[in-house]
């Protein structure tokens, strides 16, 4: 994520900017003249998000008067391979036209290394989940290709004896392999991880028990301690969750249902104390670790509705930035997650201002339909600029499609094996 | 809790209790307030028939509806009015956004609505049922009182098609059982087991939901709205506008049952009986009713006589093959309960929570039922049509029948926005492949131009079946959100005192 404050004056310039990127309200327009993103193979997902400090307000309810934050522009892509080499083609093929956004920002000047200035800018986030680690965009559209292609050839009959099944899955390979030949269709070996990234995750996975494990005595001893705090904090920390303006509303929804995929951005305050701010830290570290080496096949807990997700810490850890693109409407993003991970939201969100009472760190809080729907609405900011490198698909069918190429490279079937593998198509 | 509170059936119109289905004949007129006061003077004194039971039935039944529009040609202030939900403040006929989430594009536009877009939205309905042969003195004698205040926009005729909606199925057979005695715990916990049983919030403004919350609505302060409206249970000192009153969705939708026929018969190769099944899978049930799952022995809880045409999940055929997993009546209430079923035994639900059971994974697409279900009103109008007729003649003269269709809720959104959203129009639905709704769906070709007017029906021993190049069948004619208010609540914003404020 690369964050810039926006220079006094230049806000409305730079909306009207990232608004000519598009072409339909918030949906880039994948060739646009500024960064043309359908042009960058290895990027997924891409936003621009112009954050402000309207619910800084907020903070008052806890007798604190809020600091004016600035304004800043904030760059998230989700790609493929390292993000410094993402950064640096981007800053390559599309340096003029970054210039132009970020020339809208603090510490821009005419003739500044764009690639060196991002960088200065570039933060890592806090926690992130990617629905299906090492899935590439080309991958993808491979894929869903094959599928495409399969799903018209397959004969849609019954089909009596095993004998048949096979004979059907082997005409359908040889097929693929021909418009393969043929250059019609392309099945792209994955790339293979490289070993630096293996062994850091492998550090990773070790490490963090290791610490928890050497921090465990200390915990126990400390847990009464740290149970009745976080007792006494939830039972006195305020609500804020109002209904959103009519007008703000309209703005976030003008965005939406333009695609399978919606974007999400939302922008709240960590509520204030040492507490806090360590119980977030520590929840987000271990939510990291769920998402790395955990939920890296299609599903975060019950919810297989996420590409990607990010958490952000803001501002000396006085903020957090939550970005997400999900499959479905609004509506349905929230009854996933009220019905299916409403736990899992207490235990990160409750730690931000406002939150809807939670018990127990995990009962309550977003199950408080009304005002979780206001709280989250609330908090939400349209994204101005987003990107989706392949339009119309949905996870759903990506995991199918996978399987179905899965199903197509395994040398030999069981004969109940292949009667699934078809009935996929 | 409050929950052991009565209900108060006569501040509760009658529709959200009764079908009316003894009163055979209906109409819905729609109007516009001419002369403010005169309008609030008959809204004043209407006879609304409550949902108290009356023997012997009463030969005519009142309901009264408003849009926000009404509401604030009413006079009533604005700071009433967006207190209510922010769906119904703005309404459905004249937001893009609202279009295209509800597939309200091309033939569904409301650019080309009959009613319900631009300045043709109701401000009031007034729903009229009559027994046999009444509707006639009634209708004119509602008419010629509503002349000083209202300007007649339009009149919903139905017709009374003996249950049967015009396609030829037996329609109306799954409802949600509203808990009247409030005996249905209102808390929130998660429930396992699909129960047709349902929290009286989930329709009725005032009454705990299914989450154990209240939805928000007006809530005003009791020295400025006086004495007559009831007071909020969640918030004693205040006046509830809300309460004893639901949210009311009308769409007239125009059926293309020539079209329809003529489409499944051409499938079915002229074969009567392959057209009977083929029609059948796309609606979930049989022309009589009987649902494609079989056997039908499910004990369910709210969901009476296990003999009856509802006594039925989906859980024996989560693939499909009995009831196709795209068919009408499957996305419309997938009866599927808060967690995939699987083993008892807090380890099984741990798994399952945390997303570890593969093979509950696979079959948990679908949002959890009870949060998402439709008291359904609706009428069917025009003329019956055998399948025999609608084979012969095609349409589009004019006098297509259809459905006024209505559903009562206490969420817009969460009901019957998100039914039609993601359910009715999602082409991903369950996991089908991106195919809408086979009677509803508008079959607009997606972001990426992929089609979506097909129609699958899995088989256990190949591929599945699938139908392509549907038509559209249904057209939505006109619509709006209103709502219909408790009796007292009525009365109030009739008479209100025009200062009242929340």
């Amino acid at each position: 994520m690369v964050v810039a404050p926006v220079a006094a004056g230049k806000e409305p310039a730079l909306r009207a900017l990232l608004a000519a990127m598009n072409s339909a309200p918030g949906i880039a327009d994948p060739r646009n003249a500024l960064v043309p993103f359908g042009a960058f193979e290895q990027l997924h997902f891409a936003r621009l998000v112009v954050l402000d400090d309207a619910l800084q307000v907020d903070m008052k309810v806890y007798g604190v008067e809020p600091a004016r934050l600035p304004t800043v522009l904030v760059f998230i892509g989700d790609c493929d391979g390292a993000a410094d080499d993402a950064l640096a083609d981007l800053a390559k093929r599309a340096g003029p036209g970054l210039a132009r956004i970020f020339g809208h920002c603090e510490g821009f000047a005419d003739g500044t290394d764009v690639l060196a200035w991002l960088r200065a800018r570039d933060r890592r986030a806090a926690a992130s989940f990617v629905n299906w680690v090492g899935r590439s965009v080309r991958q993808v559209r491979e894929e869903s290709a094959l599928q495409r292609a399969l799903s018209a050839r397959v004969p849609r009959q019954a089909l009596a004896t095993p004998a048949d099944v096979q004979r059907v899955r082997g005409e359908l390979v040889d097929y693929v392999a021909a418009e393969v030949r043929a250059g019609r269709l392309a099945l792209t070996p994955p790339e293979r991880t490289p070993l630096d990234w293996q062994l850091r995750k492998l550090a990773h996975l070790i490490a963090v028990p290791l610490v928890t494990i050497a921090a465990l005595p200390f915990l126990i001893v400390l847990a009464p301690f740290l149970v009745w705090r976080l007792r006494n904090l939830e039972t006195s920390d305020p609500e804020v969750c109002p209904r959103p303006r009519a007008a703000d509303l309209e703005a976030l929804i003008e965005l939406e249902d333009r695609d399978t995929t919606n974007q999400y951005t939302a922008l709240g305050a960590v509520k204030p104390g040492r507490f806090r701010r360590w119980l977030l830290t520590v929840l987000l570290a271990f939510t990291e670790y769920a998402c790395r080496h955990v939920y890296t096949r299609g599903f975060l807990a019950r919810v297989q509705t996420i590409h990607f997700a990010h958490w952000f810490f803001f501002d000396d850890k006085t903020r957090v930035v939550f970005v997400s693109n999900y499959d479905g409407s609004h509506q349905g993003y929230m009854d996933d997650f009220i019905n299916k991970v409403g736990w899992g939201l207490n235990v990160l969100f409750s730690n931000g201002v406002g939150w809807p009472r939670t018990r127990w760190l995990v009962f309550g809080g977003s199950r408080i339909e009304q005002s979780f729907k206001y709280f989250q609405r609330r908090h939400q900011v349209p994204t101005q600029v987003w990107y989706k490198a392949y339009p119309g698909l949905a996870l759903v069918e990506m995991k199918r499609n996978h399987r179905i190429r899965e199903g197509l490279e395994r040398p030999a079937m069981s004969d109940a094996d292949a009667l699934a593998w078809l009935r996929l198509l | 809790m409050s929950s052991a509170l009565p209900v108060d059936l006569d501040d509760i119109q009658g529709l959200v209790r009764f079908g009316y289905k003894h009163h055979t004949e209906a109409s819905f007129v729609l109007l516009r307030v001419k002369d403010r006061d005169a309008a609030r003077r008959w809204l004043a004194s209407v006879p609304v028939s409550s949902a108290v039971t009356i023997e012997p039935l009463p030969e005519f039944a009142i309901q009264v509806a408003l849009t926000a529009d009404g509401m604030r040609a009413l006079g009533i202030d604005d700071a009433v009015v967006d207190g209510f939900a922010a769906e119904f403040v703005v309404g459905m006929g004249n937001d893009a956004n609202r279009a295209r989430r509800l597939g309200d594009v091309g033939a569904n536009d409301p650019s080309r609505w009959q009613w319900g877009a631009g300045d043709r939205v109701p401000h009031v309905a007034v729903l009229l049922y009559a027994m046999p042969g009444r509707l006639a003195v009634l209708q004119q004698a509602i008419e010629s009182q509503c002349q000083a205040g209202f300007e007649r926009m339009a009149c919903l005729a139905t017709s009374d098609l003996d249950g049967i909606e015009p396609f030829g199925f037996t329609d109306g057979i799954s409802q949600p059982l509203l808990d009247w005695e409030r005996k249905r715990a209102a808390r929130d916990a998660e429930r396992t087991e699909y129960s047709n049983l349902c929290c009286l919030g989930e329709v009725l403004l005032g009454y705990p939901n299914e989450y154990g919350g209240y939805t928000d609505r007006p809530l005003l302060d009791r020295a400025a709205a006086g004495p007559m409206l009831p007071s909020a249970e969640d918030a004693p000192d205040r006046a509830d506008l809300g309460r004893n009153g639901s949210y009311l969705v009308l769409r007239q939708l125009r059926q293309d049952v020539h079209g329809f026929w003529r489409f499944v018969d051409l499938q079915a190769g002229g074969d009567a009986v392959r057209r009977e099944q083929l029609a059948s899978a796309m609606v979930g049930r049989k022309r009589d009713g009987t649902p494609l799952i079989v056997p039908a022995i499910e004990k369910i809880e709210g969901g009476g006589d296990p003999k009856d045409l509802n006594a039925f999940t989906y859980r024996s055929d989560r693939d499909g093959l009995s009831c196709p997993l795209g068919a009408h009546i499957r996305r419309s209430n997938p009866r599927n309960a808060d967690l995939p079923p699987g083993p008892s035994g807090w380890i099984s639900w741990a798994k399952r929570t945390l997303g570890f059971d593969a093979d509950a994974l696979a079959h948990d697409l679908v949002a959890s039922t009870r949060f998402h279900r439709l008291l359904r009103r609706g009428r069917e109008y025009g003329p019956g049509v055998t399948i025999e007729q609608a084979l012969g003649q095609p349409g589009g003269n004019g006098n297509d029948p259809g459905l006024h269709f209505i559903c009562l809720g206490a969420n817009i959104a969460r009901q019957f926005e998100f039914v039609q959203n993601a359910w009715a129009m999602g082409v991903h639905f369950d996991g089908v492949a991106n195919e809408s709704d086979p009677l509803l769906g508008t079959r607009a070709a997606g972001v990426d131009g992929a089609s979506t007017d097909g129609f699958s029906l899995p088989r256990a021993d190949g591929p599945d079946e699938r139908i392509a190049a549907l038509p559209q069948f249904v057209t939505v004619l006109g619509g709006a959100y209103f709502f219909l208010p408790g009796v007292r609540a009525l009365r109030w914003l009739a008479g209100t005192p025009r200062e009242a404020s929340p």
